[in-house]
């Protein structure tokens, strides 16, 4: 829709004043800066330290008035020769891209339908889906433990029901892991698809029909293709924090799914090894940088369009 | 495929997502009322479960932490969030905005062990050089509001972007000043996303277990880094109480919220209404 008149450049600056206007950019930006984006420096320099025997060096020295870099590329190499991280890295990727497929299957169908339903019911509908986030993510993830355990819920009814005789082995499987992250981010691929297919012009589709095009042409030929930017940043809001997921693994998760988040932790908190951690968190934003980029454009596109 | 056959279709598609999206909180709830220690066996009816959680030291005393550490957070996110937003809505072009609007999304899907991590290292390498700050609720605090401003800033955005600039600009035309503009016309139109970005940080807080795990220090663990070292180890009984709590806290919380904000909306109307016959 366009807006009749656009306010003139200057309103901007009128409304708040320079001062103004620099102070409510500077803070917020301050504070990134010290918060997100220095500490991502401080962990690539740590990374390229060496490890004493309770502390990391610095990487600067003084020796004879001369300051010294010492650089240890080590933790690098090791991770490239060692198989426990690359297998690490390469489940990582491949249980956030299963878990970022099956998503989407469960959640286009559920948004496209949740779209198409009457605009009165439509609010309780998302509201019904906005509100497990509002209950403790890690409850909801201890459930399915005790859903799925052994002597769990399911096991027991299907037993006592005569469908089974031995329980079946559920829990700490792949299975469960994967059964534990899409129900997790499920909503995170929901929200961004049904923010998309409601807005889409039926009459396009009207036309397709017109014009000859079966409904399910119609679907594949209009309704995808419209909603790609939904598809794209659900995925992305699907499948990077999976990639370094660490609660999850950890309760539904089982030996067979050794996950990257789960080897940081134990460099940090078992082995004590801070500048290895620092090496494993610096490959692993590596390798999510380039979805990273795509959802921070996305992201940009749909808050700077519309204003 | 028919009209009604689709129709039934989504009837059932949709049934089928929300019982896999509310069958686990319903059987922690169920499953709290049991008798038996054998969390999944059904013993019979009790709430001994409760009154052994009104014991636990632990839990009690985690749980008054998070909630101040969730306070807080929430504040602090909703100042830096609304700031972040209206950058992001009024000023199109600034050096850095690229920059500043990445950051500002990022923590949004950087995975916590990545946030967390990365955070102690620049807090321990400050502690090094300057002697503070001690690892505990400070830190904490700070990390939540890392990540809680990012979602703060989704939902006042938004609520910016809906927003029609000519109330703004009317009352500027009729000489108020920038604060004045904001404070007397932006901020009461935002304050229902600013009241639920508040609760929606604040619930985020009350949850994290990874960033909290990385910046807590002796004697400040968090409600939710007990539960996930007992939910580790195991199915406990108390995990189920702790739950149907919250279960209970949040629905009581969200259904006033939700009251209030449609009694605010009618005052409104009426108060709208009532302006406008005066005008005629």
């Amino acid at each position: 829709m366009a807006t009749a008149a656009l306010p003139p450049p200057s309103l901007q600056t009128k409304l708040t004043g320079v001062w103004g206007r620099n102070l409510v950019i500077a803070i917020p930006m301050v504070f990134l800066l010290v918060v997100f984006l220095l500490p991502f420096l401080v962990v690539f320099k740590i990374s390229l330290s060496e490890m004493d025997t309770v502390f990391f060096k610095d990487v600067f020295s003084l020796r004879d008035d001369v300051v010294v870099m010492t650089l240890k590329f080590g933790n690098y190499f090791s991770l490239t020769q060692d198989s426990l991280y690359i297998n690490a890295y390469l489940s990582s990727i491949k249980i956030a891209a299963v878990t970022t497929l099956v998503c989407l299957g469960i959640a286009y169908p559920f948004a496209y339908f949740m779209a198409r339903s009457p605009a009165d019911v439509r609010p309780a509908l998302l509201m019904l889906v906005m509100l497990p986030f509002w209950t403790s993510f890690l409850l909801r993830v201890y459930a399915w433990k005790m859903l799925l355990a052994d002597s769990g819920v399911f096991n027991n009814a299907a037993i006592a029901l005569g469908l089974i005789s031995e329980p079946i082995k559920m829990m700490n499987t792949p299975f469960s892991l994967v059964l534990g992250m899409v129900y997790t981010y499920v909503p995170f691929m929901i929200l961004p698809l049904y923010a998309n297919l409601v807005k889409m012009d039926l009459r396009l589709l009207e036309a397709a029909l017109d014009l000859g095009a079966t409904p399910w042409q119609a679907f594949w030929r209009i309704t995808v293709p419209l909603s790609k930017s939904g598809i794209i940043a659900g995925s992305m809001l699907v499948f990077i924090p999976c990639v370094g997921e660490f609660v999850i693994p950890e309760l539904l998760g089982g030996p067979e799914t050794l996950m990257i988040g789960h080897v940081l932790w134990d460099e940090f908190f078992s082995n004590n090894d801070w500048p290895m951690a620092a090496s494993v968190a610096v490959v692993m934003v590596a390798l999510i940088i380039f979805p990273l980029a795509f959802f921070n454009k996305y992201q940009a596109e749909s808050t700077g369009a519309r204003a | 495929m028919t009209f009604n056959a689709g129709r039934r279709t989504s009837h059932v598609w949709m049934a089928a997502v929300f019982v896999f999206l509310y069958l686990p909180i319903v059987s922690l709830i169920v499953f709290s009322f049991n008798a038996s220690p054998m969390v999944t066996n059904w013993g019979g009816f009790s709430l001994r479960w409760y009154s052994a959680l009104m014991e636990d030291r632990e839990i009690i005393d985690g749980f008054k932490l998070s909630l101040r550490i969730a306070f807080s957070t929430g504040c602090s996110s909703v100042i830096l969030g609304t700031l972040a937003a209206l950058t992001l809505h009024r000023f199109k072009r600034f050096p850095g905005r690229t920059l500043f609007a990445g950051m500002v999304n990022s923590p949004l899907v950087m995975p916590e062990v990545i946030i967390g991590l990365s955070l102690l290292l620049m807090l321990v390498s400050v502690q090094r050089l300057l002697g503070f700050p001690e690892r505990g609720f400070s830190t904490i605090w700070l990390g939540h509001t890392l990540l809680g401003m990012a979602y703060a800033t989704v939902v006042v955005l938004s609520r910016l972007q809906e927003m029609s600039p000519s109330l703004e600009e009317a009352a500027q035309d009729l000489g108020a000043r920038p604060l004045q503009v904001f404070f007397l016309v932006t901020l009461p139109m935002i304050s229902q996303a600013i009241a639920s970005a508040w609760l929606l940080t604040f619930t985020l807080s009350l949850d994290d277990v990874v960033i909290s795990a990385f910046l807590n220090g002796p004697g400040s663990t968090t409600m939710p880094i007990t539960i996930f070292s007992r939910a580790r180890l195991g199915l406990s009984p108390s995990v189920n109480t702790v739950a149907t709590l919250t279960v209970a806290v949040v629905s009581i919380g969200i259904l006033a919220a939700s009251v209030f904000m449609s009694r605010a909306e009618k005052k409104r109307a009426l108060e709208m209404a009532a302006a406008y016959r005066k005008t005629d």
